[in-house]
């Protein structure tokens, strides 16, 4: 009862890894120089390295992900392989769930405590009291105890319609999948093409409001810990849409070719499972940023 | 499947600077990580001989306390992130696909992308030392507002280089989890995988959890010194006490991640030399999971004297003691192993002997630490240096020589000079207990850490601690001299080094051919 093994596609050297960590280097050197340089206020090389490794990481990912997918479109991948990527993939949504928790974290813990207990909430009367005297502790914090003022951002209206066209876009692309999982190419074409336009309206609607909040709120990164938790949350999200909305315009360039079978079919899977973290994340959002 | 085999002809080992730059091999990446491992722990040490130089006598002597602090916050981040943690990456990669017959780890290119991310982010870090205003100097822990307001300006550098690392660290902890997950030879089920493989399995996890949360601390640390944000500054409505909050559900957590695969490697050398099966098999399982989970609701042992309210200090008081639960049934099956074994004492043995000991009392002084109103008194001093470096040095440092002694000759096929190695080790264990042993008490007479300078009453037991500190430093030199002696050449040793060893790695040749497993083995 010997049972045969596929074999594990084990690849050989390759030169992608290390233009990778070179990228990784160029970006972080280029960030951290760029930043230094612009709180001084000089100029400097820092943005141009910064945009030297994206570059980098740009040719990176195209030679690497076209070795990939000439490997998977050469009958290279077993099933075992598949469910390397699967896992790995699960894994990282995960990695990035837990950075996501981190920001939340900070919220969850301004809102209960930090900002209470400057209140003078719990043991904490003399630190109102000597410290800031004219504090009052509210959620949405307008206005900090240094004095900062600003204006909350509603719900109703562009956060809202915000989370519709998410809403939808997850489910143009459950249909997207459904008809890969059929091989109805033209109904998996249109449905992901829709997904990918909502992503890209989303974007444009998020830039919107942000305008909306500098330039009629006064609602900025720096105007305390409402402003921050607010910029970085949507922020961070925002990036991730951007990620989710060009990880599946890939896929779709791809299904144009021809790629992917009604079984195999990873890297929409993939995309896919992003894009529907991405949302996850979003719907956090709505709520705990936006409506409560 | 034939265009596959075929494929696979001409996998010999490539030679050159191109093996090593472009490899996707599980055990050309675990040398590498091992190497730099090695380099990183030299280059911290160096540092730490700088401090223990300083604080030779009172006084301020050889360095400035601007550059003492960044010697202190850079070895600190060396010595985690560029040692220890490479080091046990470096073991992982080299043994799990041995050790479950996986032909390599399961995604070999970002193997190497993990690696090579390294060198680089240390590069940054160090680098940082040499530029106007000087490297990091904040401690390791970089608490706000020491970071934000009062860090001089290249702290952006230090930013990104932890993110890098992070990048690294999540990568190639996805790495060890898919291929253990998946890549198990028929017949491996869980509970036959060797100990190693289950600590790493559950360290991997713990990466995977908290690395992004350093990642979103280091963030708000940007934010906050270049764009103005208060995350961590009370007149925003910020809070600094939030600053440790989001650090220490890292932190701690990652103190795990430094010990767990330790325990894999003792309850792998244990068993060998005592020539029976592993004392409790299952209950080290057990405890290596529940350990995990504590780890996360405990993390505000680090902050008892920051004011927080009773409630939050009575409950990490009892969680924080409620670790050594799952510790000590670990520290139990050890001894029981050895319990009328036929024990013999090679260097491993010595290493993961005085590993069961000192670990031990290293975990006395922490739960000493736990009880709320004596840290009270503890905190900030010299007595949490004393627990952390009996935990992590002879600790953690400790296993991954034990690992590497135990491990080397099938790395290499080579018996390295025992008696160089045996006088590593006596060298080791005496200098590093005149190192680490008079900080209790320094301690509890409250000599505060992180400071150049200290009181007259302190001078004796610190030079007593730095004659400690270079006899340490130089003794690992004897360390580099076996483990290069032995990849040189030597008495060769067959597929099965040591008589009492068990597990599938055993079973290839000594030196492991460059691939093995390539077929899947057959496990009873
Ligand atoms: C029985 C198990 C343990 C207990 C109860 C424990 C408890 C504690 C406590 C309460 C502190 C805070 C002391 C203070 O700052 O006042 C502490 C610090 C520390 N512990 Fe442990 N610990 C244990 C095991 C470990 C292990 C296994 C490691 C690492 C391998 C570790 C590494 C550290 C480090 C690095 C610090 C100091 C961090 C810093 O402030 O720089 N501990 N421990
Ligand atoms: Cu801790």
């Amino acid at each position: 009862m010997k049972t045969q093994y596929e074999k594990y596609y084990v690849p050989e050297q390759s030169h992608w890894p290390i233009v990778g960590a070179v990228a990784l280097f160029l970006i972080a050197v280029g960030s951290g120089l760029a930043v230094m340089q612009t709180a001084k206020q000089q100029g400097g090389i820092g943005f141009y390295v910064l945009i030297l490794g994206i570059a980098v990481l740009l040719y990176m990912l195209f030679g690497w992900f076209k070795n990939v997918i000439d490997e998977s479109q050469g009958g290279l991948y077993s099933a075992q392989m598949d469910r390397s990527f699967r896992q790995g993939m699960a894994w990282f949504i995960f990695s990035e769930v837990m950075f996501f928790m981190a920001f939340f974290g900070a919220l969850f813990y301004a809102r209960t405590f930090a900002v209470p207990w400057l209140g003078g909430d719990s043991n904490n009367a003399m630190t109102n009291e000597v410290l800031w005297p004219s504090f009052e502790a509210v959620w949405p914090l307008l206005n900090t105890p240094g004095g900062d003022e600003t204006k909350a951002m509603g719900w109703q209206g562009l956060p809202l319609i915000n989370t519709i066209i998410l809403l939808t876009s997850s489910i143009t692309l459950h249909c997207a999948h459904t008809a890969m999982e059929h091989g109805k190419r033209t109904q998996l074409k249109t449905m992901l093409a829709l997904t990918i336009a909502l992503g890209a309206i989303f974007l444009v609607l998020q830039g919107e409001e942000y305008v909306h909040a500098y330039q009629d709120l006064g609602l900025t990164l720096d105007s305390g810990i409402y402003g921050n938790t607010f910029f970085l949350l949507t922020g961070f999200h925002g990036m991730h849409v951007t990620l989710g909305t060009i990880l599946l315009f890939v896929v779709f360039v791809r299904i144009l070719k021809g790629h992917f079978s009604e079984e195999k079919h990873f890297a929409f899977q993939a995309a896919a499972w992003y894009w529907h973290f991405v949302d996850v994340v979003w719907l956090c959002l709505f709520v705990f940023v936006y409506v409560l | 499947m034939t265009t596959i085999a075929e494929s696979h002809h001409h996998h010999h080992a490539p030679t050159g600077i191109k093996r090593w730059l472009f490899t996707t091999n599980h055990k050309d990446i675990g040398t590498l990580y091992l190497l730099f491992a090695l380099l990183m722990f030299l280059t911290g040490g160096a540092m730490a001989l700088v401090i223990r130089a300083e604080l030779f006598q009172p006084g301020l002597q050889f360095v400035e306390p601007h550059f003492f602090n960044q010697m202190t916050t850079v070895h600190g981040l060396i010595m985690v992130f560029g040692a220890v943690m490479p080091a046990f990456t470096g073991l992982a990669n080299w043994m799990i696909p041995m050790m479950i017959g996986a032909p390599d780890m399961a995604l070999p290119r970002m193997n190497n992308w993990s690696f090579w991310i390294l060198p680089f982010a240390f590069f940054i870090l160090l680098m940082s030392l040499f530029m106007e205003g000087g490297g990091p100097a904040f401690g390791w822990t970089f608490y706000a507002p020491l970071s934000t307001t009062y860090s001089n300006d290249n702290t952006a550098l230090f930013v990104f280089a932890v993110h890098i690392m992070g990048i690294s660290s999540i990568m190639g902890a996805i790495n060890v989890i898919v291929t253990i997950v998946n890549m198990r030879a028929p017949g491996m089920t869980y509970m036959k995988l060797p100990l190693f493989v289950w600590t790493w399995l559950i360290t991997a996890f713990l990466l995977i959890a908290v690395m992004p949360v350093l990642a979103g601390a280091v963030t708000m640390v940007l934010t906050d010194k270049y764009f103005g944000t208060d995350f961590f500054n009370a007149a925003g409505g910020g809070d600094p006490v939030m600053f440790q909050h989001i650090f220490w559900f890292f932190g701690h957590p990652e103190v795990y991640i430094m010990i767990l695969p330790a325990f894999g490697v003792i309850s792998t050398i244990i068993p060998t030399f005592s020539r029976k099966k592993l004392f409790g098999y299952a209950s080290m399982v057990y405890a290596t999971a529940s350990i995990a989970f504590l780890s996360f609701i405990v993390w505000a042992h680090h902050m008892f004297t920051t004011g927080m309210p009773l409630a939050g200090e009575l409950f990490f008081m009892y969680s924080t003691m409620l670790i050594s639960v799952p510790t000590g049934v670990k520290v139990f099956n050890w001894v029981a192993t050895m319990w009328r074994g036929s024990i013999s004492f090679e260097v491993p043995m010595l290493f993961s002997i005085a590993f069961i000991v000192l670990f031990t009392l290293g975990g006395f002084s922490g739960l000493m630490l736990a009880i709320t109103p004596v840290d009270f008194q503890y905190h900030d001093t010299y007595f949490v240096v004393a627990h952390f470096h009996y935990v992590l040095v002879t600790g953690a440092v400790f296993s991954i020589m034990a690992g590497a002694y135990y491990w080397l000759p099938k790395w290499t096929g080579n018996m390295y000079h025992i008696g160089l190695a045996k006088a590593h080790f006596w060298l080791s264990l005496i200098s590093v207990n005149i190192l680490f042993f008079p900080m209790h008490f320094v301690g509890l007479a409250g000599m505060p850490r992180r400071i150049p300078d200290y009181a007259l009453q302190f001078a004796d037991f610190n030079a007593l601690i730095s004659i400690g500190g270079f006899a340490f430093g130089l003794s690992q030199l004897l360390f580099v001299a076996v483990v290069y002696k032995c990849a040189k050449g030597g008495q060769k040793v067959p597929a099965k080094v040591w008589d009492g060893a068990e597990g599938l790695e055993w079973e290839v040749d000594s030196p492991a051919p460059y691939h093995t497993f390539s077929e899947p083995p057959e496990v009873k």
